[in-house]
């Protein structure tokens, strides 16, 4: 046996650094750079892209979806994830058709009242009861469905009242109400993450609950909140996709929304272990998930290619997200 | 004495993150001793005990085995659902002539083998089912069985009761006659002189002592442990506290008979304002629970908490209102929040009182950090710089930071000074002195007793939960702690049989 000497106390910083930076880098611009790449890409080689037509189109589409998202990135900074929004989407479509009779607005109340509760559901069984939030949402997953086809009778029904049809069909100005809806509540996300004492304290609880937890930070009541913002905006979602397809389909609505919900989070910046929310970030994992689906589309190749391919943008997404401290 | 080492460490350093975490170690383990491992917590004894098993490799300096080393940790590392006769021969299953295992020779040999160690319990049940004592034990089994040489034993009677206890040493002493070398990470001083040939100390990465045990006496040990030697003289200004402070009368924080058992036992503690008073033991002694029962974060069976005069409910939130703030020992899981800013992490628990209607005000927000970066020195490139990125001394900057913007009237410090250099050490030590003169009443952990001596007007020494002594004025001195903390207990063979006669009545 031998002693070694010590090591000399020099390191190939610069180098260590400018790739520790580029990660960061990535990291932090990945989403945008590639949402970029693809526009480009359609813009040269897709005829009939750079339509207004197709912009909308595209836009209307994805705009449930970013208003689920926007929920699940909350959700996820917290260190949690909420696997039963596709669920509360299927619900509150399932209550709309009771009230309809009692005028749209009520119809709607009502929906977002039940996003609310099972969101609250939610919370109170990950804060309170101390359940691991994919197993707590997981039983709302399967159950919420179920339920909403016992309040629907199994049935399909088809909505006529002209006021809510408008919500999934009308424009302001040219633009989608829908997508106006999705844009608006990108903007109140952005701002209660960033500039209210429930975002931060989120965010806090998100990157150490325990320290929070000992800063005297209210962990049960945000934890709730967090689970019943997301279950209103799943219901909100549900609603606008109730209303443009002009009927109430609680057996395919919202299936599998909580995938693609997670895959735009994931794949805007926000990490699956809490203490960061990126509200711009989860609006471009949107806009580029759905590129990529439209893109495929136009160049005639089936659903399944485009599914494999989002795999593997999710799967570059995590591996550039793994080099985190 | 005839040397035969199992184990030889020569020179050994370790540096994580520019820490040293070893440094320059010389350990030697010989056949069939029973050798004490002590230090208190970061001195350095994980970090060896890792280097002898092979999960660190040291930064320099060799280690020679001549022998299979089998580590038995304070969390029992074995399968919890598999039964215990499939723990105790995992990997080496007696087989049937097809190779299947054979499971009636398991069992039948496993039963056996536990007798041995008085375990009487059904081995086809899951481990997890037995008593945390019993589980110990099939991990000491099963490290006998597997031809172990040495056996490290990392505080394995820290959950135990005390008739438990009884059972292990016997065991120890067992594997003692078998000729198996145990080293014995224990805190317990009654525990290691009974049962251990030898002891090594470590201190801040350093082997300070190692020798026969029964030619220490335990305030030498503990002293050892603690700091310099009773016999050094104690020289001033080697902290960076100043004099005394002067003390109002009415206390502002009492703590009346703080009970969660086992851990702390009828704790009284009372601070008036501009005092700091200090709470002196050894790790394990229940200085952190006491602070965590004081704020609410550990669950009590007994006790209130009064701030002037007034009851406190026992949560976190009631307590921060009332003026408690508490700096946490673990400053990396229990206080900052690495990916928020600087600005983030010191408003943090004073962001609703800068808010209005829940949003938050940033102008506010930099007003305030403003003031206490500069109070504090906390050396930043800027306050969005994420917490993450500054030294330890500068985290702990910022966790102080935190709690002092809360306006607090009560400051509970555990631990301040661990971890980080000695200037920003100095710094927090004046400010400590600083914020008690201004009127904050300080309750002061620390594990190092120049520290404690030098900046507490008052100690309360722990001892297993308990309050074994109060000094102040003359009687603060280092002798009478370190007398405090090493007695005796006279009364330990009655507390040890009270316990017995508690867990039959429990019947188990």
């Amino acid at each position: 046996m031998t002693r070694t000497a010590p090591q000399p106390a020099t390191r190939p910083v610069s180098k260590a650094a400018t790739s520790a930076a580029r990660t960061r880098w990535l990291q932090d611009n990945g989403v945008y750079v590639a949402v970029a790449v693809l526009l480009l890409f359609n813009a040269l080689f897709t005829s009939n892209f750079l339509t207004l037509g197709n912009f909308t189109t595209q836009l209307v589409q994805a705009a449930p979806v970013l208003i689920v998202a926007l929920g699940m990135a909350l959700v996820i900074g917290t260190e949690g994830v909420d696997l039963s929004v596709g669920a509360v989407m299927a619900l509150a479509a399932a209550v709309i058709p009771l009230y309809l009779g009692a005028g749209p607005l009520m119809a709607i109340t009502m929906a977002l009242v039940v996003g609310v509760l099972a969101g609250a559901f939610n919370g109170f069984l990950v804060a309170r009861v101390g359940i691991q939030p994919i197993v707590a949402t997981l039983a709302l997953l399967v159950g919420g469905r179920g339920l909403a086809l016992v309040i629907a009778d199994g049935q399909l029904v088809q909505l006529r009242d002209p006021s809510f049809l408008e919500l999934g069909a009308g424009n302001v100005a040219g633009i989608p109400i829908s997508v106006l809806i999705a844009g608006a509540l990108a903007l109140v996300i952005a701002a209660v993450t960033n500039r209210t004492t429930f975002g931060r304290q989120l965010v806090a609880i998100g990157g150490n609950r325990k320290a929070a937890t000992l800063a005297g930070l209210p962990v049960t009541r945000v934890l709730i909140g967090v689970y019943a913002i997301c279950g209103v905006l799943a219901a909100v979602a549900g609603v606008i996709a109730t209303s443009r397809l002009a009927a109430s389909d609680p057996a395919d609505m919202g299936l599998l929304m909580e995938l693609s919900a997670i895959t735009a989070v994931v794949v805007g910046g926000t990490p699956l272990t809490g203490g960061k929310v990126r509200v711009l970030g989860t609006v471009f994992g949107v806009v580029l998930m759905q590129l990529v689906r439209a893109t495929l589309i136009k160049h005639n190749l089936p659903d399944s290619i485009a599914q494999m391919i989002q795999a593997a943008i999710i799967v570059a997404a995590v591996y550039v997200a793994r080099e985190r401290r | 004495m005839p040397t035969d080492p199992v184990i030889e460490v020569a020179g050994v350093t370790k540096t994580f993150a520019g820490v040293r975490a070893l440094s320059d170690v010389d350990f030697t383990l010989q056949r069939g001793e029973v050798h004490a491992l002590v230090g208190e917590n970061g001195a350095g004894k994980s970090t060896l005990i890792k280097v002898l098993t092979g999960i660190h490799t040291p930064d320099a300096g060799s280690i020679t085995r001549n022998g299979h080393i089998s580590t038995i940790y304070q969390e029992v590392n074995l399968v919890p659902l598999m039964s215990v006769s499939a723990n105790l021969f995992l990997g080496r299953e007696p087989r049937t002539r097809f190779g299947l295992i054979d499971r009636a020779r398991r069992d039948a040999d496993a039963a056996e083998l536990l007798r041995g160690y008085g375990i009487t319990a059904d081995v086809s049940a899951p481990l997890g089912t037995l008593a945390v004592g019993e589980q110990q034990m099939v991990a000491l089994a099963r490290a006998v069985e597997a031809n172990a040489d040495v056996v490290i034993m990392d505080e394995p009677t820290s959950s135990l009761e005390p008739r438990e206890v009884e059972t292990l040493l016997g065991v120890v002493r067992k594997l003692h006659e078998q000729g198996i070398a145990i080293i014995y990470v224990s805190h317990r001083m009654d525990e290691l002189y009974r049962i251990c040939d030898t002891v090594t100390v470590l201190r801040d990465g350093v082997n300070v002592h190692s020798g026969p045990l029964d030619e220490l006496p335990r305030i030498e040990l503990v002293s050892l442990m603690l700091g310099r030697s009773v016999k050094e003289i104690e020289s001033h200004g080697t902290t960076a506290f100043g004099e005394d402070h002067h003390a109002d009368a009415q206390p502002v924080l009492e703590a009346r008979d703080l009970t969660s058992k086992p851990r702390i036992n009828g704790v009284n503690v009372s601070i008036r304002p501009g005092e700091v008073v200090g709470l002196a033991g050894l790790l394990g002694s229940g200085r952190t629970e006491t602070a965590k029962a004081i704020i609410g974060a550990f669950p009590i069976s007994g006790g209130t908490v009064l701030v002037g005069g007034k009851p406190v409910a026992h949560s976190v939130k009631a307590s921060m209102r009332a003026g408690i703030s508490m700096l946490a020992e673990d400053r990396k899981t229990e206080g900052i929040i690495p990916n928020l800013s600087v600005r983030e992490n010191i408003v943090l628990a004073a962001l609703p009182r800068l808010s209005r209607f829940g949003v938050t005000s940033r102008s506010k927000q930099d007003r305030i950090v403003d003031t206490f970066v500069k109070r504090l020195r906390i050396k930043v490139s800027s306050p969005e710089q994420k917490v993450a990125e500054l030294s330890g001394g500068n985290q702990q900057k910022v966790l102080l930071a935190r709690w002092l913007c809360t306006e607090p009237k009560i400051l509970l410090l555990d631990e301040p000074t661990r971890g980080i250099d000695v200037g920003a050490k100095a710094e927090v030590q004046a400010l400590i002195d600083e914020l008690a003169r201004e009127g904050l009443a300080v309750l002061l952990i620390s594990s190092e007793l120049d520290e404690l001596l030098d900046g507490a007007d008052r100690l309360i020494v722990l001892r297993d939960g308990s309050v074994a002594g109060e000094l102040e004025g003359d009687r603060l001195t280092r002798e009478h702690v370190l007398e405090a903390i090493a007695a005796e207990v006279k009364d330990d063979a009655d507390r040890t049989t009270a316990g017995h006669a508690a867990g039959q009545q429990s019947g188990h």
